[in-house]
């Protein structure tokens, strides 16, 4: 038998909303699988990950602070990918710009108030975004590679922000521990009372449906689609690929930069060697899962949020590594992915009895 | 500054560029077959681990390599059927193979903690060592002179045998290859399974050789900087040893900055050691911009790197 | 909820509770609860390994009325809070966290639970339901520093160290005021990683050391790779935190062995009885919590004996390494001949002594 793949004319519509889904759904059940195969109770595992988090009330919190800077990110990545820009350098622009609100923070001493946090914020966005702009005045004017140069600078970042934690931003209270001194309360974004649900949450919730207005009612929307979609056609319509660029990069790093500054005005209130917890790259994974919609990334983002607190239930349980969710968050990532070709592609299946030579795939980790 | 801690220097050098040198010689061969797999960090876990626990298993730490080889090979080829066969965009699924290897490891590392495993032996009689000079030449572990040797065998490949002028054409334009009648997939499945192969037995290089244990993400980040390093040597085999090199050199000076030793160097002192420790990264952005600057549009660069195959049919 | 405490029962009681009939779940809720955070892997061998005993030492000692619960690999940022919440909120009545980071993290999470009591070790920030306990390893540190006087030839000591943080401060001045003692030329090159445990780091580090010409290097982070690399180069190391013998066989002079059963215990104790009260808790070697491995055959007799000189001073209480006069390293006298720094300025120590070199 043979797979026969026919190209559809436009997009499954109804794929693009049921494969998600069915990626989720496959990557618990296969988790269930490896994870016996391993030895540990995959059935506790999944549970513990996917669901606990969502049926134990106390954990809804902790999700929420977890999706928020998720959908933040994802959002701005979802833009430069529909218009074939790749940053994938978030991570290093979500520390740059947690480190520009620091340092206004620090700048501004003692002094609090909605102004002096509105600066940080600020901060935060030029930041991120300032440091997207190298690889983009790179791509514009000599045409290096996006991909490595967004990589190359997120490494750059980890260094500098290892030299201000531990260098001018030190906590001169902190006995040399190398962190930020811990914000003062009337620096930090507000909360809702008796939740650790900070202002950036509500940020996130709103942020997709302002993206969503744009992407489908601004030119600027339409120029993205255009220019992704086919970059010839764009040029002869008008569209300035440089111009492309430029914005898919800056809205990428200044989104990141503002997760940075509210993950560290409303959750963290401290930065350390820590800070960089690996968002920036997970929220790649939300904006694909998220079907790079900006409704998609919402729901993408609370997903991945869900198996990070649910990772860390499942380490109390059944006592495996923190870094197990992240098995998880990739198969979501490979499936989804993967799916792609229901959506552009019919399958169909021919009967032949010549079997095709197929690479022998493996089952992912059985037998090693 | 004397002889000795110059070969002192020198060895330590050897030692800490040997892995990015195995896994960006793996990581050239997939470029140049014009596949881009970011999952260098993870294939090198998988291959750490599964060197340590085929090394625990059987007492022989070459099974161990064999073992990393295999289980970097078999992880590079879950990302080929996803790019490959199912044409999967080759940037994010590079990226979750790295989150995936690192989850996996932890996982599978879980009752390898705390093991020991048998070493191996020297390669040369220890005789050879005994003398500084002698140090320097025959006191590395076994991987060294692979590396070594590998370096010489993929360039060889590259630029000498036919299969690695197909593997070159498949890179370049893959298309006209088709067109030519060659396999532009099975080519680029044997480029990405050699990659994860050289990863994983870069990754063994940390869980065998430098600290023969097991410990949750012990590459740290190495693979990453092998990336840096193929575009760093822009895609040549020979220019990736000398890159590997002088990556160690910064990496070296990196330590040694945090340990108060560059007061032979002036200014150097202070110079902040996460100075060093970024210089890789920038210095493989400049070369970036050089090569880009040269030729625009990139001839260094193999043409389909990053690209889907998708032939008319 | 009842679920998920079943489960972390069982996984935390390891195999007596595999028995447990189904009518144990009403039962568990009736024994104390009792949370461990942990920084590394139980499996370090080292630091958290040594926490860990000290958890498993309650187990046997109270485990008919107390239960225990431990994460491991829990980092030293904002993720340690939902952690410690967690364990707050399936019941734990008292919850130890292992690290010098979980400081601000615990501070917010006692708040957040005042009939909860935290004990953070290391630490200084303290509330009434929030206890600081510590370890007096600068004691071990002073043993191996007079092994060190002795055994290393040049008279060039490595030390590795994780932070500049007070605790690691008060090792590094411990062990080369202990080995100039022995050698008064002794120098010390210190080095920080930045990291508490990171096996390849702490290697490349390693060889720093011996490159820039110590022949022997101690080591105040977790893991054993300082130890397999000076065994590969035939040179001396000390374990930290556990007996680290069995990766380095003939490099392993000795190790400081933390043992908290102890105090674990007696803490675990007091709240069973009610007595529970925030303290600050310092024991050394005096009362058994910093115990030395058992020496190398390497080390020559008259050594051990000087080592032991050191351990039966502190037990009398007659023998104290920050003795003055103590200079630093400009050479300013910090403390005059005769007097004893303080444990209160030692907990917030942040200069080195004379013959410590660091770029920090």
């Amino acid at each position: 038998m043979r797979i026969k793949l026919e190209k559809r004319p436009d997009p499954s519509r109804l794929m693009l909303v049921v494969t998600p889904i069915a990626s989720v759904l496959l990557t618990m059940l296969l988790g269930v699988i490896v994870f016996d195969a391993l030895g540990i109770d995959g059935q506790r595992a999944v549970i513990d990950i996917f669901l606990t988090p969502l049926l134990a009330s106390y954990k809804w919190q902790d999700v929420a602070v977890k999706a928020a800077p998720l959908i933040i990110i994802g959002l701005g990545l979802s833009i430069g990918n529909r218009a074939n820009v790749w940053n994938i350098g978030a991570e290093g622009q979500y520390v740059i710009g947690a480190l520009c609100a620091a340092g206004v923070g620090i700048a501004a001493g003692p002094v609090g108030g909605p102004l002096v946090i509105a600066a940080m914020i600020m901060a935060g966005i030029v930041g991120g975004g300032a440091w997207a702009a190298v690889p983009a005045v790179l791509k514009t004017r000599l045409g290096v590679n996006e991909i490595l140069s967004t990589l190359m600078f997120t490494y750059v970042a980890l260094q500098v922000l290892s030299y201000l934690v531990g260098g001018p931003f030190k906590d001169p209270n902190g006995r040399n521990f190398p962190a930020t001194a811990p914000l003062t309360a009337d620096q930090t974004l507000p909360l809702l009372p008796f939740t650790s649900v900070h202002l950036g949450v509500g940020v996130a919730l709103v942020l997709p449906f302002l993206f969503w207005f744009l992407m489908s009612r601004s030119v600027f929307g339409y120029q993205i689609r255009v220019v992704g979609a086919a970059p010839h056609a764009a040029r002869h319509g008008g569209f300035d690929g440089n111009q492309t660029v430029w914005l898919a990069l800056l809205i990428g790093g200044g989104m990141a930069g503002l997760a940075g500054a509210l993950e560290f005005t409303g959750a963290l209130k401290t930065i350390n060697l820590g800070f960089p917890s690996g968002y920036g790259f997970t929220a790649i994974i939300v904006a694909f899962l998220g079907r790079l919609h900006p409704i998609g990334v919402l729901i993408a983002g609370i997903v991945l949020a869900v198996t990070y607190v649910g990772g860390q239930v499942a380490q109390t349980t059944v006592h495996i590594p923190n870094a197990t969710a992240g098995i998880f968050q990739a198969m979501m990532l490979f499936f989804i992915l993967a799916s792609d070709i229901f959506v552009r592609y019919r399958v169909r299946f021919i009967g032949s009895p010549k079997s095709a030579v197929s690479p022998a795939a493996p089952a992912p980790a059985a037998g090693e | 500054m004397g002889t000795d801690f110059v070969i002192a220097a020198i060895i330590t050098i050897i030692g800490i560029s040997t892995p990015i040198l195995l896994a960006g010689l793996g990581e050239l061969v997939v470029e140049k077959a014009g596949v881009l797999n970011l999952g260098v960090e993870g294939m090198m876990l998988i291959g750490a681990i599964t060197g340590f626990a085929v090394t625990v298993m059987t007492g022989n730490p070459w099974l161990g390599v064999l073992g990393a080889a295999a289980g970097g090979a078999l992880s590079a080829l879950l990302f080929g059927f996803f790019v490959l066969t199912l044409n999967s965009n080759q940037v994010a699924t590079g990226l979750a193979l790295t989150i995936f290897g690192t989850g996996l490891s932890s996982l599978i590392g879980l009752s390898f903690v705390g093991r020991i495993v048998p070493q191996f032996g020297s390669s040369f009689p220890p005789a050879l060592s005994r003398d500084p000079i002698g140090r320097l030449f025959f006191s590395y572990s076994p991987l060294v002179y692979f590396a070594l040797a590998m370096v010489f065998v993929v360039a060889w490949f590259l630029r000498r045998t036919r299969s690695g002028l197909i593997l070159r054409a498949v890179g370049e334009n893959d298309l006209s290859a088709h067109s030519i009648g060659y396999s532009v997939i099975g080519v680029r499945y044997l480029a990405v399974a050699f990659g994860g192969a050289m990863a994983g037995i870069g990754g063994a290089y940390f869980s065998l050789v430098i600290t023969p244990m097991w410990a949750e993400r012990m590459t740290s980040g190495r693979g990453w900087i092998a990336l840096a390093l193929v575009v760093f040597a822009s895609w040549k085999a020979g220019r990736l040893l000398i890159g590997s090199l002088f990556f160690g050199v910064l990496m070296w000076l990196e330590l040694n900055a945090k340990a108060g030793g560059l007061s032979f160097m002036p200014y150097a002192g202070s110079i902040p050691s996460q100075f060093w420790a970024a210089m890789p990264y920038l210095m493989t952005v400049v070369v970036l911009a050089l090569i880009s600057m040269r030729d625009r549009g990139g001839s260094s660069a193999p043409a389909c790197l990053g690209k889907p195959f998708l032939p008319a049919t | 909820m009842a679920k998920l405490n079943r489960r972390a029962f069982i996984a935390a009681a390891g195999a007596a509770a595999a028995v447990l009939p189904l009518t144990g779940n009403a039962f568990a809720q009736e024994k104390l609860k009792v949370g461990f955070v942990f920084l590394g892997p139980i499996g370090d061998y080292g630091w958290t390994w040594a926490h860990n005993k000290g958890r498993e030492a309650v187990d046997a000692a109270l485990g008919d009325q107390v239960e225990t619960i431990y994460v491991e690999n829990v980092a030293e940022d904002a993720s340690a809070i939902p952690v410690f919440r967690d364990l707050a909120q399936q019941g734990c009545k008292l919850i130890f966290g292992a690290t010098y980071g979980y400081m601000d993290q615990m501070v917010q999470v006692a708040a957040e639970f005042p009939d909860v009591k935290f004990e953070h070790c290391t630490g200084f920030k303290r509330a009434d339901n929030l206890a600081t306990y510590n370890s007096r390893f600068h004691e071990g540190r002073a043993v191996l520093g007079t092994i060190a006087g002795k055994m290393s030839k040049s008279g060039v000591m490595g030390y590795l160290g994780s932070y500049k943080v007070p605790e690691v401060v008060l090792g590094v001045n411990s062990f080369i005021l202990a080995a100039q003692k022995q050698n008064p030329a002794a120098t010390l090159k210190l080095v920080f990683i930045d990291s508490w445990f990171d096996p390849p780091k702490e290697a490349a580090a390693t060889e720093t050391l011996l490159n820039l010409g110590c022949d022997l290097v101690t080591t105040h982070t977790d893991s054993p790779a300082a130890l397999q690399i000076l065994e590969q180069r035939g040179l001396y190391g000390f374990g930290q935190g556990a007996d680290m013998s069995s990766f380095a066989p003939n490099a392993h002079l000795t190790a400081i062995e933390d043992i908290w059963g102890p105090y674990y215990i007696e803490r675990v104790q007091a709240v069973l009885d009610g007595t529970w009260a925030s303290a600050d808790t310092w024991d050394g070697i005096a009362d058994g919590t910093v115990v030395i491995s058992p020496y190398n055959p390497a080390i020559p007799a008259d050594v051990v004996a000087l080592a032991e000189e050191v351990k039966a001073g502190y037990v009398a209480g007659t023998y104290d390494v920050f003795t003055g006069p103590i200079y630093d390293t400009e050479g300013t006298l910090r403390v005059k001949d005769g007097e004893i720094l303080p444990l209160s300025d030692l907990a917030v120590m942040d200069w080195f002594v004379k013959g410590v070199e660091t770029a920090a």
